[in-house]
This record gives structure tokens, sequence and C-alpha cells, in this order.
């Protein structure tokens, strides 16, 4: 099938779509956008959280055939340099294979919740898996992006 | 960048925006994708395999069978006993029997379902314990025992006043790094094959591989793609030899990237354990004798096992006086998935064996348990129960001291903001995620008890008994658009540890030069061993110092003169300054065009093997200690618990990184709680049930409390700038210090780790 949807505010096109692609292949191996992760296809992780017409999925849970007619926003096109920036400050990246997803996810805690409480950012990205920082780095990143 | 500084990533900008280049994320035109087809049994006679109808399918470019591997059929780190592709027999479920290259990933896992392979099913082996029988099915050649490691130290019969005895049973842990095992294998004109992949370590890849493929090594050329994360599970092969035996087939690029169900079954796991002791000691606490049997299913397949058994032998009694020991450390094979590397090798299982029975012993003797730590704490020169005397700072008394004399956290049951109000805002009740339960709103404290646990733990940094460690690094610098820059180039693994930081501080506090660059890892220059074994800051480190020491000294060389002889000068600031400090010439200027590269080996010093019959010997090169407390709650009606705090002192010898260090003190603490309440690979009749991250459980943000941290830098006087390994003592300690949390809220007597529900309550 076709997929034709918008992605960071551009209009892509994908022939020959297999029914069975999530969005998440869509994304990776038809657009070549690889910033969003693969590391468990299961909706466990987070790793591959997007914005889809606002709301945030998991890319690897939603078939690339919704995502058509639609608006997809990435961690390569999220407006979050300050949320970035902390990541990189406070030491909350060691692998990294988590940090897109924990980018996009932070990103939709501080529009909704500028000042959130460490409860309220534990709550928040309880669905994004780190398994290098032991969160502590991640909580003193939204902190600091909050400032 | 200088050696002692919190550095941020180097990779960190490409990382927070989603454009770093990880091993799963590599494409090239033309490119297939890999699959693999597994065995269903863990343990079976294979009859026949039949290609040929997946050969037909739309798509499919290979079908590959063990027919098609051209070199050594078998593989292993240490014991070449692992198939590339099974042949004869399967010994455990997933392992890989044949492999499929096509276009599209779903057309090759299609067609992995249309390879008919026949199977005369056999009993699997299912328990170490099994295994030992003598009407056991031999698995290996050898017999079923890998390794049994024999330590006799002092009076074998010895008596003491005190004696405590118990059984534990530590469950299979996995390493579950977040990127998959992924690369992409390039063909190239001659026969060769270039591989783009995440590994701990590069040659020694290489050199299985070429092995495996028989190619001359330098025509198996690697390169390193980026590292979701390792702990131990990318030190085996898992898809490399597949990818190039695919690529090198048609002709073609090939991908391979496995599925979380698949990595369960791609990578070997942290053994699980049974382990028996008996502790002995005086009416005044002192140990007098040690006895135990450690053993270890080291799964199928050797890995790595041999080592782990001689750490978790080496290492029984924990960092304790101890004149007389008897330990049977034995790994053994079964038809369970292999097991092998995971941060803590071997020093994880004991510890909560050593640390159970030492708060026994203050039980019995009714003593505090830190103070009966501490009174048998080691020191510098103590001998171990290997007969090494151990050297440099053993700070076991001070970290203990430290981590129970630090701050208690407040009790659970004061209001916290209500969601949405924020930082200082309005107050409401108790914060669900604080109890036991969490959001399922199991208590709002009822039946909830507190309880508070300490351990101590201590591992070996770098490779043991008598291997060869070493590490290369080739340090160049030259003139780029009238600066000075600093190339520096090792194959060491960036994990997420931090190792290119690293490199570029010790470069940058050799040379003092601003501008470092660490090229990307490869086979290009000699090997730097794995990012395992905490030890490539150590060994790899060592090695860029060394190397930049030899190019400051040709720098100063062409820079002395009558008035400053080399001996009086240094290099500050891109510019080569004289014993005031002041400038005596910019290095653009001295150099030029010149270029100055020096490359350099670095080894620790030697250690020895471990006596066969006594376990005796200098083993080990260096050894890293931390204690930790934890404060848990549990809701003792439903036995759920929530860590609510833990603590930790390590010595690191030098920080050279302090942010990255305590990354890896916050990163291993969350493993070891891990394994202390919710990991566990849950193997049936030797097939996994769990293998997905919908039912192993990984800590989240909620599970993972604040840790305190005091981080001690004793210089050990061995090693450069004083530094120690870092990355394991956090997931040694951390687990069996909540496990005592855990006992001392309950009053039961946990024996088996991870703790589950019905272990607090039945
Ligand atoms: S990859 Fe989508 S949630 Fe894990
Ligand atoms: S930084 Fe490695 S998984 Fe989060």
């Amino acid at each position: 099938m076709r997929i034709a949807c918008t992605v960071n505010g551009h209009t892509r096109v994908a022939e020959n779509v297999w029914a069975g692609e999530s969005l998440l292949y869509v994304l990776r191996e038809r657009f070549g956008l690889y910033g969003s992760k693969n590391a468990c296809e299961q909706g466990e992780c987070g790793s591959c959280s997007v914005y889809l017409d606002g709301s945030l999925v998991c890319a690897c849970l939603v078939l690339g055939g919704q995502a058509n007619g639609r608006e997809v926003v990435t961690v390569e096109g999220v407006d979050a340099a300050g949320v970035q920036q902390a990541f990189v400050d406070a030491g909350a990246v060691q692998c990294g294979f988590c940090t897109p997803g924990l980018i996009v996810a932070t990103h939709d805690l501080l529009r909704r919740v500028p000042q959130p409480s460490d409860a309220q950012i534990r709550e928040a990205l309880a669905g994004n898996v780190c398994r290098c920082t032991g969160y502590a780095k991640i909580i003193e990143a939204v902190n600091m992006a909050a400032r | 960048m200088r050696v002692g500084e919190s550095v941020q990533r180097v990779d960190g900008p490409s990382k927070v925006r989603g454009t770093f280049a990880y091993s799963s994320d590599l494409h090239a035109e033309h490119m297939l994708w890999g699959s693999t087809v597994r065995s269903p049994h863990p343990y079976a006679r294979i009859t026949s395999i039949d290609t040929s109808e997946a050969r037909a399918m739309p798509g499919v470019h290979a079908v590959l069978t063990h027919e098609d591997v051209p070199g050594m059929k078998l593989y292993g780190l240490e014991i070449q006993d692992q198939p590339v592709l099974a042949f004869d027999f399967v010994r455990y479920g997933g392992e890989a029997v044949a492999l499929v290259a096509a276009d599209h990933p779903e057309q090759a896992r299609r067609a992995t379902q249309k390879v008919r392979v026949e199977y005369e099913v056999l009993r699997p082996v299912t328990q170490a314990e099994d295994a030992l029988r003598p009407d056991a099915p031999r698995l290996h050649p050898d017999g079923n025992v890998t390794r049994h490691v024999k330590i006799r130290h002092g009076d074998q019969v010895a008596r003491a006043d005190v004696v405590v005895r118990g059984e534990y049973e530590i469950g299979m842990q996995d390493q579950a790094p977040l990127g998959p095992e992924s690369g992409l294998a390039v063909p190239d004109a001659e026969g060769g094959v270039d591989l783009y992949i995440a590994t701990q370590w590069l040659h020694v890849d290489q050199q299985q591989l070429a092995n495996i493929l028989a190619l001359q090594p330098e025509k198996v050329r690697l390169t390193m793609a980026g590292i979701g994360g390792a702990f131990g599970a990318r030190e085996d092969l898992s898809m490399q030899a597949h990818a190039c035996l695919l690529a090198l087939k048609t002709g073609r690029p090939v991908k391979i990237s496995y599925s979380r169900p698949e990595s369960f079954v791609g990578h070997v796991h942290r053994h699980p354990g049974r382990l028996s002791y008996e502790h002995g000691a005086n009416t005044d606490g002192m140990l007098v004798y040690v006895r135990a049997r450690i053993l270890l299913d080291g799964g199928a397949y050797a890995s790595s096992s041999t080592a782990v058994i001689a750490n978790a032998s080496c290492f029984a009694v924990g960092p304790y006086r101890c004149p007389n020991a008897t330990i049977d450390g034995i790994v053994a094979y079964s038809n369970n998935p292999p097991c092998g590397a995971m941060r803590g090798f071997g020093s994880v299982q004991n510890c909560y064996a050593h640390e159970a029975q030492m708060d026994k012993l203050a039980a019995a003797l009714g003593m505090d348990p830190v103070e009966l730590r501490i009174r048998n704490a080691m020191e510098t020169g103590t001998e171990m129960i290997t007969g090494q005397k151990i050297d440099g700072p053993v700070p076991v008394a001070e970290l203990l001291s430290r981590v129970s004399s630090m701050p208690l956290p407040a009790n659970v049951s004061r209001p916290l903001p209500v969601y949405g109000e924020g930082k200082g805002g309005a107050v409401g009740p108790a914060d669900l995620t604080a109890m036991p339960g969490g959001v399922s709103n199991t208590t709002h404290g009822e039946g909830v008890k507190r309880g508070i646990g300490y351990a101590v733990g201590f591992k070996n940094i770098g490779y043991s008994e008598g291997f060869d460690d070493h590490s290369t690094a080739r340090v160049r610098l030259s003139v780029i658009d009238g600066r000075p820059r600093v190339e520096v180039h090792t194959a060491a693994a960036e994990v997420g540890q931090g190792t290119v930081m690293v490199q570029a501080q010790i470069a940058g506090s050799e040379l003092g030069v601003n501008d470092i660059v660490v090229l990307n890892a490869d086979t290009r220059v000699g090997s730097a061993g794995s990012s395992s074994a905490s030890r490539q800051t150590y060994i790899t480190g060592g090695a860029v110092k060394a190397a930049a020491e030899a190019v400051c000294q040709r720098v100063l060389g062409l820079a002395q003169s009558e008035l400053h002889p080399a001996s009086e000068l240094r290099i500050e600031n891109d510019n080569v300054v004289g014993g005031d400090g002041r400038q005596i010439v910019p290095l653009a200027t001295l150099l030029g065009d010149a270029v100055i590269e020096e490359t350099r080996e670095f080894h620790p010093r030697a250690t020895h093997r471990l006596d066969p019959e006594t376990g005796q010997a200098d083993a080990h090169m260096q050894y890293a200690f931390a204690a930790h407390r934890a404060v848990v709650d549990v809701d003792t009606e439903l036995g759920l618990v929530k860590v609510v705090e833990l603590a930790t002192a390590q010595d690191v010898g030098k920080a050279i990184n302090p942010l990255a260090v305590q990354g890896q003190l916050e990163g291993g603490a969350a493993q070891g709680l891990g394994l202390a309440v919710m990991e566990e690979i849950q193997v049936q009749d030797g097939v996994i049930r769990n293998a997905s991250f919908t039912d192993y459980l990984l800590p989240t943000i909620l599970d993972m409390p604040p840790l305190r941290m005091d981080i001690l830098e004793l210089g050990d006087p061995n090693s450069p700038y004083g530094l120690k390994g870092v990355g394991e003592p956090p997931t040694i300690s951390s687990g069996p210090a909540i496990v005592a949390a855990i006992r001392a809220a309950t009053g039961r007597d946990i024996r088996r780790v991870p703790v589950r529900p019905h272990d607090l309550t039945l």
C-alpha cells in the first residue's frame, strides 16, 4: 500500500508498504529517520516515542497505515533544544539508546506541566526504560530543562 | 578536557538529536535482511534440514546451514564448543540452525518458517545438579563439568565456636541492553568483508570471524557502530558470523537486527546458581573459616564460564579476613540458555550468599551487622583465600562506616504535592508511587514495614589468571587550520560508559592541547581488549597516556634549546612553555607541517593461574570495593517491595570524569536492584518463558530510588593516575543490601533472588 503523511513538517510518501509494517519501521526503514529506536517493538520501553497528531505514542504500536494523512513529529523534528541540552549537561545520556524517546516524552511532559515535581516526572517517564543511568540524572535533566 | 574534570559526552549532542548511528540504524544500497532459524527444542538430534521451500520463496536470496560454513564450525571465547550453525545436535532452545537473506525483513522471517528441520527430541538436562550425575547425558566430549575451581586455604578441618549455614539460589539475569544485536556486513570485490558492528571487543570478534570464514584476519575488517549498551551481552558473537556468511554468499550487504525475543536467546546471560555456605567464627565475631560449594549453571555452551567460576570462587567469602577456606566452585553444562559475562562477573552471585551469611552470623552472635563486617574487614596486606596479599588501598571498613553514618530517609507517610500542582504547590495525600505496589493503589501504609540492610563486595579489575591484558593506542599530533589537533585512535568499545571522554581527557592532560578528537574504534589499530571487567579506563587509558607521553617527549625534543632543555619544558594550552610557565613557542609554529605520531601498548602487571588443586595464586591485578545500604518498605500482606533509598560508598582511586563515575554508580545500582527484586529469565524445561520486556521486568524510573553517593579517591599506587575500575562494584553489593533490608523488614529467611511476593507472604 501507499502511505502519505507529514513527518517533521515535510510530506513523505512510501510506496509498496507491507500492511504489517509499524510506523516505527516506516519511519526508520522507509523514510531513513533512524532517531526513533527499536528496543522492544512491544510498547514496553518508550524508545520509539513520537507524536502522532500531537499525541505521544509508541511508534512500534502504530501501524504504518494508521499514519496515512496524519502528522508525525519525531526526535529529529521536535522543538526541544532546551530538553536536549539539559540531557547532555546533566549526564543523563550514556549509551543513549533510550534518549530519543525520553526527549520526546519529556517535551510532552513539560508542555503539559511546565514545573513538574519529581513524582510527576517519575509518573510521566514510567514508560521509558533506561538500562544505563539508573534514572537519577534523567530526573536532574528534566528539572534542569524545566528551569 | 583534563583528567578529573566532569566532561560532557562528545557524542551527547548527536544522541539527544537522534542522529547518532547505532548498529541497528545502518543501511546500504541493495541491502538484504538476514534472519535466523532457531531450534524450538532445548536438546535434540538434527536428522535433516530441507531448505528447498524457503529458497523458492519470493525475495529470498540465500538460505544457509552449517554446510555453508567454510572454516571452523565451532567458536567460543575460551572453549570452542558452540556451533556457528547447529549440526548433529541442538543444545538449547533458540540455538541458531540456519540463515535466510531476503529483500524485506518480513520475507526473511517467513522464509525461516519454511526451512524444514527434522529433530529427534531428547530429554534435556535442565538443572546443573542433574548435569553432574553419573547417568546424565554427556553434552560435550569432555563431560558436563566446564570447570571446577578448588580453593584450599589454611586449616581444612578448622573448628569454631559459632557456626551458621545457609543455602542460596540466584535466578538468571539478563543484561537487557536496549540496543538489539545488530550489524551490517558488506562484502568487497576480493572475497573479504567489512562488518559494522556493536561489540565489546572488536579484535576477538575479528579473530573468531577469520577462523569461521576461513579468511586472513586482514580480510575481515571491523568498524564499531553505535552501541546501545552491553553489560557483558556483547562479549560473545551473536549475529556477526551470520551476517558475514550471508554477505559473502550473496555478494550483497546484509543487515541483521534481532527482535527483543530473539535477543533473549541470542546472547548469554548471568549464571543462575545454587550456593551452600558454612561460616565459623569465634565468640568475638572473628571469622575462623568459610566452607562453600558454588554451583553455577553454564547452560549449553562455555562462553566465559571458566572465568566467571574463578571469580565466584576467589571472592567467595567477600572482602573479609578469613584464615581458613574450603571452596568448591563448579560450573556445569546443561540444556539451558548459555550463560557468560554480565556486569559483576561471578562476584554478584556469591555476594548474595556471603552477605546473608554475615548477617546470620551477626544475629547468632548478637552483634550489629555493620560492626561484625568492620571487625572482619580486609585491609591492605590482608591475605586473601587465594593466598594473594592484597595491596593498595583496601577501605572496606571505611566504606561500611561511611554508608552506615549517612542520614536516613524520612518515612513515606509524609504528604507530597498533588498531581498537577508542581513544586511548592498545595499538598495533598501521600504519593502512591512512594508506596509498595505504587499506583496499583494496594496500600496507603497499612501492613507496611520498613527495613534497613547493608552489604559490601569486591572484585577484580582487568583480566586475571595469567591472561596478557593489554591495550593499544595511537596518538597523532598535527596542525589543522593553524591549530594543533590531537587524534586518539584505539579499538576500545564505547558502550555508554564514556571511554571516549576518558581517552580525550587523558590525551588533553598529557599533551596540553585543546582540540582532541577520539577517532571511531576499528581494527586498523591494535587490540584494546574488551570493554568489560571494569578495565577500559585503566588499560586503554594507560595506553593513551603512554602514547601521549611519547608524543609529548618528541615535541619537547623539537622545542628544546641550550637555554631550555626538554626536561624543563611542557605543553600548556597549545603552547610550549618553560618551567616558569612562560611561552617559548606556539605548538602550531613549532610543528608547521610536521605530524608526530606514536603508538603504544600498555600492559598492567602480570597475573598467574590458580593452582588446580589449591586455588592459590596471585591471580588478579587490581581489586575494587563498594558498600551499599538499602532502605525498603515492604507491604507484608501482599509481599510487595518498595526500595525507598540506596546509599553507596565506593573507592574509585581517582575519578577521571566525576560525572561519568556517578552515572556508573547509579546505573550499576539499578541493575543490582533489578536482580534483587524483579529481573529473572524464567526457564522452564529448558525454554525461556518470558523473552520480552512485557514479561521480563526491568527497573523503571518508578522503581529506582534516589542514590546517596560517597565517592572516595584513595589513589592506587600501581595504576595510571591512581584510578580503579568503576563499572562493576555498584552492581555487586546493591542487590544484597536490598535483600538484607527485606529480611530486616519481614523477619523472613530469604534464600532466593529475585525476591518474589510469595516468598514474603506464603
Ligand atoms: S520499541 Fe516501541 S515501546 Fe519499545
Ligand atoms: S542511556 Fe543506555 S539505555 Fe538509557
